[in-house]
């Protein structure tokens, strides 16, 4: 239990650190670092709870695949950053005034509430006890393909099109590329594709 | 002492306010907002998945995923506005951004 709470104080502490790091960091793809490292040591938080599978889906899809295309939009866009910080102090005050705020408000809510008494029998998917054997990701997709399949099929949808509205918006014409275009090749008769030339003898075309 | 719910609320909680801080911090720079963004979507899924493993639910870690697929999408559209947008105007300033039409 002392390894447990240790492990998340240093992790609690990393995420939190590495969030502050992400927003305040001088050179944007040292943000993106500490995002990785933020979604990264989440995830351990996530393995401390007993949410594996969401743990590992976060190191997958944050670490694996959105962390790397900030650092890739990051790197190919020609930003000059400096002009972008010049007044990032004006904003402090304010935005600090409205973040401690926020925090007070928060922790008042997170002091205060309590769970209604019968909240542990409302439970909609009851997770399975620890001593059955069975997995988190097991239990996982024992309800998501069953009771919640339309909302997993809405997930991949969202993703569907984002996937396709990603390349509608990116995708471009350019002038003077050669490209392969089928229906014109498909199209060529031999009237078009040959042109006969009379060839005098020994002249040459 | 015992890590319970509680602990891991307040780390949301400062995640969540860090993200909104970033955005007023980073006011001109998009790329931040947009991972400023990220963190608070992760402050709601720590908050979901606390909430799901403390009651013994797992339609908190179900509903987690579906932040994730929605994070995940937001941030390739974002992304991808952002990259047209610099090929068309060549900056990113969201005080530029003030033009509806092409």
């Amino acid at each position: 239990m002392i390894v447990a709470t240790i492990a998340f104080y240093l992790f609690a502490a990393v995420t939190i650190a590495a969030a502050f790091m992400v927003i305040s960091a001088r050179n944007p793809v040292h943000s993106v670092l500490f995002l990785i490292l933020a979604f990264f040591s989440s995830a351990w938080l996530f393995v401390l709870m007993g949410a594996e599978f969401v743990a590992m889906i976060l190191v997958i899809v944050y670490v694996g695949a959105v962390a790397v295309l900030f650092l890739f939009v990051v790197m190919m866009l020609d930003i000059d950053f400096k002009s972008l910080r010049s007044e990032m102090l004006n904003y402090l005050p304010l935005g600090g005034m409205i973040g401690i705020i926020l925090l007070l408000e928060l922790g008042l809510v997170a002091s205060t509430w309590v769970f209604a008494p019968d909240a542990a029998s409302l439970a909609a998917a009851p997770a399975p006890a620890a001593d059955s054997g069975v997995t988190n990701a097991e239990a996982l997709g024992r309800v998501i393909y069953t009771q919640y399949v339309y909302y997993f099929q809405a997930a991949g949808m969202i993703l569907l099109v984002a996937m396709v509205g990603a390349i509608v918006l990116t995708l471009r014409k350019r002038e003077g590329v050669k490209r392969q275009v089928i229906a014109d090749q498909v199209a060529r008769t031999p009237q078009t594709g040959v042109e006969v030339k009379k060839v005098e003898p020994g002249q040459g075309i | 002492m015992e890590i319970g719910l509680a602990h891991y609320l307040i780390v949301a909680a400062i995640l969540f306010t860090l993200g909104i801080f970033g955005i007023f911090l980073n006011r001109k720079n998009v790329i931040i907002i947009l991972m400023s963004i990220e963190l608070m979507l992760l402050a709601v899924n720590i908050n979901l998945v606390a909430f799901s493993t403390h009651l013994g639910d797992l339609v908190g870690q179900v509903f987690a995923l579906l932040v994730l697929t929605v994070a995940a999408g937001e941030a390739a559209i974002g992304l991808a506005i952002l990259v047209i947008y610099f090929r068309n105007r060549g900056s990113i300033a969201v005080e530029d951004i003030n033009v509806l039409k092409g």
